[in-house]
């Protein structure tokens, strides 16, 4: 049987906005089989988007197929004039994007935007349409089939959505569906409803697909073949299991090599218990808006939470997206007072507002964000930026302060030469380790790790976790690690607080994890979280699934 | 998750052609503010020609006005009130706006609701209909003239720096700093301030050329700057008599604006960008 | 979902009318700024200590500013604009007949002004980069670069002086047909228009691309969506509530462009009068006209962002 996708030698420029010219697709070829599912996989700036993209003849702005050969069913999307691109899409290729939330039209109702394939191609009469719609809604397992197309974009849930965006990708029937990582964006208990439900209709309906994603162990549940990319090169090309089990490349063996669990192996420390918690937290109530008659704020986010960290020990804090452990972390840090609550360091009580507190209680617990890029200031040098503390906190000025700052950089791995950069011109992995060592130039006892692993790629993220255990070890800190991520959490905590609804679940040590959760909510969680086999998904038994 | 890494590349600028020339002829003007006055062949008050509306010569540059004025050492004179006076008023405009927006958007609170319900209550005064009134209740001399253009521009740019500063103060970094204990003024100097510098030079630039035009407007209204002394709007509105045979008095004038507002507005759309390129 | 609406119109409509209050105290206080004394300038030459006391008391500047500000608004709501300093006539019998000339001349502008503007400004976002939209752009930043006394005065140029097509000066008075009317109304009307057009050009164009670049059209670009498919089914029903902002917002340059416009080309409207009236200090008439402008461009605002509102898909049910 011939191939269903043929790329030849792809290569894409790029205009830069001085008007350089920077290739960043460099020749990639692979093929797709009819009812084949491609994973394409890599970090970002690997291009696999990019590569997506050109299935359709399309590029995003600035983007421009400078080279090779994309055919497709036979034809050569890169030659086809305009139109027949347009009489193409939707009907022969059809694409899932990764935000469904921006990609629906906010104006339309919902069912006139999934068959609006059938109407542009006058593929089929529109009560026709309409009814395969609601088939299709019932196949992805999406709640009142018949009525949920009448509802605006706003009106479901970011799940539901993202389903919503496979059907309206299935209806007009196309011979390859482009998945643009349609389940980066959401929490693990949806993607894996999501996940079940993209399979089960890519498998009826025998279609190719191609599936973008820098997650491993998501691929590995849904496609047959795996594309490795980097920069724009692809690095190995192989069945799922054999990428999973035998990588041939190096840069394949790294990305595995992140997903190893890494237990957080250490002696246990039986009095740590016994002694005053280095932070307490108990009973803090915190939430937004204006306070009601009651003095409770109108948007309670924090209901009665409690926790302790001891010293010299972690506290993982887990929970998906609306859970309140950002909350949890502004509230401890005094960005957010809390309501009523209180929250003890070394057995002192602490003023809920920061702006209240000494500068010494302010020195001994310090804060760092998940976006390095928003987290450090763009208009300051590095050295600037290490060296506010350093005179905030304990006066340093002239020699001395240069001296702690090469000390500081140093401490996290860094050249000293980048103390003139500005964070600009830094990588993501380098900005977390100024990030972090700005916490650091206050000699804190506490930091509360806020998802700071969240937006980096699978290696840079190991090699900072690890760099917080080297801290730890050499100069006696606590951390608060906040996460939604298991696996993190696991790397580097003693214990874990499993948050939802701003409520506290359970508290479970970290090497009783993942199986040692007694919660139900825990369990789900837990269960939700992908595995490197290929076998998860189907393994994961139905009842977990939760409506999204 | 898509996250983009900045190359760090050669770290250059680069600028078009329009922005060049533009910028050339406003920094001609800028220096003809200054040094004009020194270039005059003749005084602008002395009536040196005979004929009225007279034709460029080798003699008079520019022709002669509805006096018979030298119009060469008028516009170079006009330079002086139109550049020097929107320029005063820009500067008070923009740095009390920003000074006022950045604080709003930090302290917010009632501080913020009210000033920004004020003054947005003056936006909604037509520049030129506020222009009237003020010059109507207070009369025109040069000081009240560039007050009067401040306090019209001053919300635009209150709105504009706040808009920017609210942004900002939602940023991480500000929060760090925050949560740091630092106090308000570090905030607006050291952490706002210098992320915003670009978007305002922008703002003080298109801002200057409303000045211009009002100024410009009110002056040919004959509510601007008064007899003798002649910016470039007075100098239409002296000699619109000439405007039938299109006299040079009458058009170059006009010219002189024109050439002034464009090359700022080109300027502004063409400023240097940083060469930054991008990965994908 | 729905009760959201009525409660965000009635917070629009109370934000404009304590901005109405704002504008109404600048107006009348800038009147307070007057170095010297309204009733000696008045009185000029017979400026006798007795008569300046008599007209203080008759004209009640003698009482607080606060009691003087709340009597006049309070005149106004009713309607009554006060006397005009200069010949002691009603400011509503001056004002009357003028305000009429001159909303007429506005209404013709925006009738014209707004589909062109849309149009231009519509098309010219959605062929981006084409020669089309840059000369369409090019125009614009001139038109906008220059006051407004130098497009009528280039329209007099143009076709009074040298294609001799129209009459330099407007006389709404003795108008005898149509065609001359339409001939008084052309150059008012096109130099109107000129910057009207440009601003709302520029706005719409802008309000057009921001929703263009919104993942969602390219969503529809992927489904096999034609251009005009994706601009019109797709950008435009978001692009509403901004592009009758901007419509709204550059309609205020139609104040300032009246005010020129009526002087250059001696129109009868009220902007003139406004204008003659600064040279007289009248100051009764002065305030008039500014608040009346300024009431008609808050009722415009106002509407807009009722529209808005109105429009916005996450507030449907």
């Amino acid at each position: 049987m011939p191939n269903l996708v043929e790329i030849r030698d792809l290569q894409v420029k790029a205009t830069t906005d001085a008007g350089n010219i920077i290739p960043i697709i460099k020749g990639v070829s692979f093929d797709i089989a009819p009812g084949e599912i491609v994973a394409l996989i890599g970090e970002s700036g690997s291009g696999k988007t990019t590569i997506a993209l050109t299935l359709m003849g399309h590029t995003r702005s600035g983007c421009e197929i400078s080279g090779g050969s994309v055919s497709l069913a036979g034809r050569d999307v890169v030659q086809m004039t305009a139109r027949q691109r347009q009489a193409m899409r939707g009907t022969e290729v059809a694409y899932v994007p990764q935000s469904a939330a921006a990609a629906f039209n906010p104006a339309l109702r919902l069912i006139d935007q999934v068959i609006e394939v059938a109407r542009i191609h006058r593929t089929m009469p529109m009560p026709q349409a309409r009814a395969k719609a609601v088939e299709l809604f019932r196949a992805l397992a999406l709640p009142d089939p018949e009525n949920i197309g009448q509802r605006y974009p706003h009106q479901v849930s970011g799940g539901q959505l993202q389903r919503l965006s496979a059907a309206m990708a299935l209806i007009g029937d196309p011979k390859l569906v482009i998945f643009d990582e349609p389940t980066t964006a959401l929490d693990v208990t949806t993607q894996i409803e999501v996940l079940r439900a993209f399979k089960s209709v890519m498998k009826a309906g025998g279609m190719a697909g191609v599936y973008v994603s820098h997650d491993l162990a998501v691929v590995a549940q849904i496609a047959d073949r795996i594309v490795v990319l980097k920069g724009g090169v692809v690095q190995e090309i192989g069945p799922t299991e054999a990428i999973l089990h035998r990588p041939a490349h190096p840069y394949t063996r790294e990305l595995l090599s992140a997903f190893e669990p890494v237990a957080y192996a250490r002696a246990a420390q039986p009095e740590a218990a016994a002694r005053v918690p280095i932070l307490e937290v108990a009973n803090v109530i915190a939430g937004y808006g204006p306070l009601g008659p009651d003095r409770m704020p109108h948007k309670l986010v924090l209901k009665d939470v409690s926790c302790r960290l001891a010293k010299g020990s972690n506290l993982g804090v887990i929970g998906e997206s609306g859970s309140g452990k950002s909350t949890l972390a502004r509230a401890i840090a005094g960005l957010l007072p809390p309501a009523s609550g209180k929250v003890l360091l070394n057995g002192e009580l602490l003023e809920p507002a920061a702006a209240a507190r000494s500068k010494e209680d302010l020195r001994r617990l310090q804060i760092v964000f998940q976006l390095a890029d928003t987290a450090l200031n763009p208009a300051r040098p590095i050295g600037d930026i290490l060296g506010r503390p350093l005179t905030f906190y304990h006066g340093l000025k002239g020699a001395a302060k240069q001296d702690r700052i090469t000390q500081l950089l140093d401490m996290v791995r860094l050249p000293k030469a980048i103390a003139h950069r500005l964070p600009g011109e830094l990588s993501g992995g380098q900005k977390q380790r100024v990030n972090l060592a700005r916490a650091l130039a206050a000699n804190p006892e506490v930091i509360l790790c806020d998802e700071i692993t969240s937006a980096l790629d699978t290696v840079v993220a190991a090699a900072v976790i690890e760099l917080l255990k080297e801290l730890q070890r050499e100069l006696d800190l606590s951390y608060v690690f906040i996460s939604h991520d298991l696996s993190t959490v696991q790397a580097i905590c003693d214990e874990v607080m499993v948050m939802n609804g701003g409520e506290t679940v359970e508290t479970l040590r970290a090497d009783s994890l993942p199986h040692g959760a007694r919660h139900p909510y825990s369990q789900l969680l837990f269960a939700s979280v992908p595995q490197l086999d290929t076998g998860w998904l189907d393994g994961v038994p139905l009842r977990v699934a939760k409506s999204a | 998750m898509a996250v983009s890494f900045p190359t760090p590349r050669r770290l250059g600028y680069h600028i078009s052609w329009t922005g060049i020339l533009a910028a050339t002829i406003v920094l001609f003007w800028a220096v003809i503010a200054i040094i004009g006055p020194w270039l005059m062949p003749h005084p602008p008050g002395d009536i040196i020609d005979f004929e009225y509306f007279g034709p460029m010569t080798g003699e008079l540059w520019f022709g002669s006005d509805y006096l018979g004025r030298d119009m060469f050492s008028r516009i170079l004179m006009g330079a002086r009130y139109t550049v020097g006076i929107s320029l005063a008023a820009v500067v008070l405009a923009c740095a009390s706006g920003v000074v006022l927006g950045m604080t709003a958007a930090v302290t917010g609170g009632w501080f913020d609701t009210i000033l920004s319900r004020v003054l947005d209550a003056l936006n909604s005064i037509p520049s030129k209909l506020f222009g009237l009134v003020m010059v109507a209740a207070v009369g025109s001399s040069i000081p009240v003239l560039i007050a009067v253009l401040a306090v019209i521009y001053l919300p635009g740019a209150y709105r504009f720096a706040r808009s920017l500063a609210v942004n900002i103060n939602t940023m991480d970094f500000v929060t760090v700093a925050r949560a740091r204990g630092e106090r308000t003024p570090y905030l607006i100097l050291k952490e706002i301030l210098p992320n915003m510098t670009g978007p305002v030079l922008a703002d003080v630039g298109l801002r200057f050329v409303f000045i211009v035009l009002l100024l410009s407007g009110l002056s040919f209204l004959g509510l601007g700057v008064q007899p003798p002394n002649a910016d470039w709007g007075s100098l239409v509105r002296e000699n619109i008599g000439g405007l039938p045979f299109a006299a040079p008095a009458v058009t170059i004038p006009s010219l002189a604006i024109a050439s002034l507002t464009i090359s700022v507005n080109l300027l502004i759309d063409n400023l240097p960008v940083k060469i930054r390129d991008r990965s994908e | 979902m729905n009760s959201q609406i009525p409660r965000l119109v009635l917070g629009r409509l109370g934000v404009a009318a304590i901005t109405l209050l704002i504008v109404s105290a600048v107006v009348f206080g800038a009147t307070q700024m007057l170095p010297g004394d309204v009733a000696e300038i008045l009185l000029g030459q017979a400026a006798t200590p007795e008569a300046v006391a008599g007209l203080r008391q008759a004209m009640h500047l003698d009482q607080p500013a606060l009691v003087q500000y709340a009597s006049w608004l309070w005149g106004l709501a009713q309607g009554d604009l006060g006397t005009s300093y200069a010949n002691s006539m009603p400011v509503a019998d001056l004002i009357g007949g003028r305000l009429l000339n001159t909303l007429r001349l506005g209404a013709v502008t925006a009738a014209l002004a707004v589909p062109l503007a849309l149009t231009l400004g519509i098309t010219s976002a959605m062929y981006r980069g084409t020669l089309y939209d840059r000369i369409v752009s090019t125009c614009i930043i001139g038109v906008i670069s220059v006051p407004e006394f130098m497009i009528a005065t280039l329209a007099v140029l143009i076709f009074a002086v040298w294609l001799k097509w129209l009459p330099a000066l407007s006389f709404g008075n003795d108008v005898q047909s149509i065609g001359e009317m339409l001939r008084i109304f052309a150059m008012p009307v096109i130099t109107l228009l000129c910057v009207i057009c440009a601003q709302m050009i520029r706005m719409t164009r802008a309000a057009m691309i921001s929703v263009l670049d919104s993942p969602y059209v390219e969503m529809a670009l992927l489904k096999g969506a034609s251009r005009p498919r994706m601009v019109l089914r797709h950008a435009l029903p978001n692009a509403v509530g901004p592009i009758v902002n901007a419509v709204a917002l550059s309609l205020s340059y139609l104040v300032g462009g009246v005010i020129i416009v009526e002087t250059v080309f001696n129109y009868p409207g009220i902007a003139r009068l406004m204008v003659d009236s600064v040279a007289t200090r009248d100051l009764p008439l002065i305030q008039s006209c500014a608040m009346i402008f300024c009431i008609g461009y808050l009722v415009l605002i106002t509407l807009a962002d009722v529209i808005a509102i109105l429009s916005n898909p996450r507030l449907r049910k």
